[in-house]
């Protein structure tokens, strides 16, 4: 059934930055041939720059969409309020671990935010989403982006609608390598994200839980006869979306400011999701690092105004060639 | 309650099934007719506003309601209506032949775009036009030359056979004027319904399979749907960006899309009341709200508020009246009509189970 579940992401990962890389830096040398020596170094340096930060970005957007992926698998419901639920669980940590607000270290505030965030995602699917069961998606759609609306609501009027950072121990400030100045906050978003997709991935691939939520997914009553409480593990499915909405919106938050439209990158997180067939874990996050790499890279070297454009423009190429998204036809069943 | 003893076919698909409902109607129309001598130019200027927002709802309602196909991306159709008509009447184009002109472009262009559209289902056409409306403020920022931009353009006055019409010195002129577009627009759309069009429509609503079973080309039907979709949102959007004085791509965000989504479910999917109850709320939801916040002493606008109660109420609708305004009046109507004799659950649905019908 679920073989080869992406066989580990990594590999497929180090190809796609390669071939970015080698794909701009390409196109860079065309557009700037007659530069020579240094500056050619210097160029390829900027690149690799672009592309660190795009993938950092990228792997926010990635956990985003393993937000989306998780739900659509176990309800064949999209979640639009997922960049929302990201922003809240961004917001809830910062109303924990800010100085201003309740100033509790970061390491114990960690299990509180996921517990809240957690029960939160439980809470929302008991008392709204289950009475959605078996109705149209277009109930699902809607009732989703009024969450959405509400929570972005809420935010603003608990924590104001200034930007705001979090203290964050991922925010270290910069290292240089030789000419290269990385951001430590950049990395570890990266290696992260990349912890959190393994641990997910052994999750549904090896726990008992795990499995449920794949049966339930497939087919409601035949989960249901095989002694599957379908509910809750739907349930379940809403809590572990919440605590991986709480994990992107602290990666988030460790990367600059933070005020209640950052929900908004939800949409380029649609674009991720897509892009990886909406069906798979690994390729939610290949898709999130797709669109990540995509955006630096164009503001860079587009003309302004077309920058914006570019995430939706290959979101709705994807949709019109490749409606499946670009991996789904790739293996057989993927989780 | 009536009932009709049904001597022809006809019968069926009338306007008007009886002179009782007939008479309703008409009585409606002389109050709608009548409505500037009853009212002060404000409240002209806001029902004004409310048959706007109607005509740009049944637009959605007839992707959405009638055909089952959900668009997030309608505030794109709008701005092109828009934009077309203003662009048109400032080359010196008659408004009524640009405003019927506006219409039909956004309708072909919807049309065009339909076609690859439609081949995508449910969440993944939701999403699909969600990044084409994101994409249509873009583009109307690009599009300097002609769209003016992030500046925006001011709406020329309209010029109606040499007789001007401005939106502040003749608030009056234009209810009428917007009146005539409804009602052309709903006897057009109540027509397509009782046509074999309108009931492909809803053969594709309930099932896509069976419609083709049936003998209706789902594809061709689903094109047209959103064509004319389009076009009657594009027209609301022309009256909408000329009656708001000016407009930018802000004007046409793709909040403008939701908004409009979300006010076809509070009235009721799928019934053309609906889409009228939909626009007395979304128009009036704003000054009730401010009413409110004065009246416990905050003074500055809470920004958001309208947006996250607007949420709030949407929720509530899908989780205790999923069916909208017009379906609680149809509830009451039957419960008041059967009296005593209602049940609970004469309109309970039925219970379902999700069996996915993905490979992957």
């Amino acid at each position: 059934m679920q073989e080869q579940i992406a066989s580990a992401p990594a590999p497929d990962l180090v190809e796609e930055e390669r071939s970015q890389g080698k794909r701009i830096t390409a196109q860079s040398r065309g557009t700037l041939h007659h530069k020579q020596g240094p500056q050619n170094r210097e160029d390829r340096v900027e690149v690799l720059q672009l592309l660190i930060s795009g993938l950092a970005n990228g792997c926010v957007y990635g956990l985003i969409a393993l937000g989306f992926v998780l739900i659509y698998k176990a309800t064949e419901a999209v979640n639009f309020a997922q960049g929302d639920f990201m922003m809240l669980g961004a917001f809830v940590t910062l109303g924990l671990v800010n100085p201003e607000y309740a100033g509790i270290p970061f390491w114990l505030a960690l299990p509180l935010v996921f517990l809240i965030m957690g029960v939160l995602g439980y809470l929302l699917d008991i008392v709204v989403l289950r009475a959605v069961f078996g109705q149209s998606q277009v109930a699902v759609i809607i009732v989703t982006i009024a969450l959405g609306f509400v929570i972005r609501f809420a935010v603003g009027e608990i924590w104001g609608h200034e930007p705001q950072s979090l203290r964050s121990p991922l925010a270290l400030g910069d290292v240089r390598i030789g000419e290269l100045v990385l951001g430590l906050a950049d990395i570890a978003v990266i290696i992260v994200t990349l912890i959190m997709t393994f641990l997910l991935w052994q999750f549904f691939q090896r726990t008992k839980m795990g499995l449920a939520m794949q049966a339930a997914s497939q087919n409601q009553m035949a989960a249901y006869y095989m002694g599957i409480p379908v509910k809750r593990i739907q349930g379940m499915v809403w809590a572990l979306a919440g605590i991986v909405a709480a994990v992107a919106g602290i990666l988030y938050a460790s990367k600059g400011a933070l005020d209640p439209t950052a929900g908004f990158i939800g949409i380029k997180a649609f674009a991720a999701a897509v892009i990886g067939g909406f069906g798979s874990l690994p390729g939610a996050l290949l898709g999130g690092l797709i669109v990540g790499v995509i955006e630096p890279f164009a503001s860079r070297y587009l003309p302004p105004g077309w920058s914006q454009i570019a995430p939706y423009a290959l979101l709705i190429a994807v949709l019109l060639f490749r409606p499946h998204g670009l991996f789904a036809q790739v293996r057989a069943k993927k989780v | 309650m009536r009932f009709h003893f049904k001597t022809d076919y006809d019968q069926d698909i009338r306007l008007f099934p009886d002179w009782w409902n007939f008479s309703l109607y008409a009585a409606l129309l002389v109050l709608a007719l009548a409505l500037p001598l009853l009212i002060d130019p404000f409240f002209l200027g806001e029902a004004t506003n409310v048959l706007i927002w109607s005509v740009a709802g049944l637009g959605l309602m007839l992707l959405t309601g009638q055909t089952g196909q959900v668009s997030l991306g309608h505030s794109a159709f709008m701005a092109l209506g828009c934009y077309s008509c203003v662009l048109m009447m400032e080359a010196n184009v008659p408004f009524v032949l640009a405003f019927v002109l506006a219409g039909v472009i956004t309708g072909v262009v919807g049309a065009l775009i339909a076609i690859p559209a439609l081949k995508l289902h449910g969440v993944y056409l939701a999403i699909a036009t969600l990044a084409l409306a994101i994409l249509a403020d873009d583009i109307i920022v690009l599009l300097k030359e002609w769209t003016d931009g992030v500046n925006g353009k001011m709406s020329p006055p309209i010029d109606l056979f040499g007789y001007e019409i401005s939106r502040w010195n003749n608030p009056v002129e234009w209810y009428y004027l917007v009146l005539v577009v409804v009602l052309v627009v709903t006897l057009f759309y109540r027509n397509l319904l009782r046509a074999p069009l309108g009931r492909a429509f809803a053969a594709v609503r309930d099932s896509e399979i069976s419609a083709q079973a049936m003998g209706v080309n789902v594809a061709q039907t689903k094109t047209i749907a959103f064509g004319i979709s389009c076009a009657i949102t594009g027209l609301g959007g022309a009256l909408m960006g000329l009656f708001a004085g000016a407009f930018n791509n802000e004007t046409f965000n793709f909040l403008l899309s939701i908004q409009l989504l979300m006010m076809i479910v509070v009235g009721g999917l799928g019934f053309i009341h609906g889409a009228f109850l939909g626009a007395v709320v979304i128009a009036f939801l704003p000054q009730v709200l401010s009413m409110t916040t004065d009246l416990f002493g905050r003074g500055v606008a809470i920004p958001g508020l309208e947006s996250g109660v607007f949420g709030v109420i949407l929720i509530l609708f899908i989780l205790f009246e999923p069916m909208g305004l017009y379906g609680r009046w149809l509830k009451i109507r039957t419960f008041l009509e059967l009296f005593p004799f209602a049940r609970k659950d004469m309109f309970k649905r039925q219970k379902s189970y999700l069996k996915t019908e993905r490979l992957r």
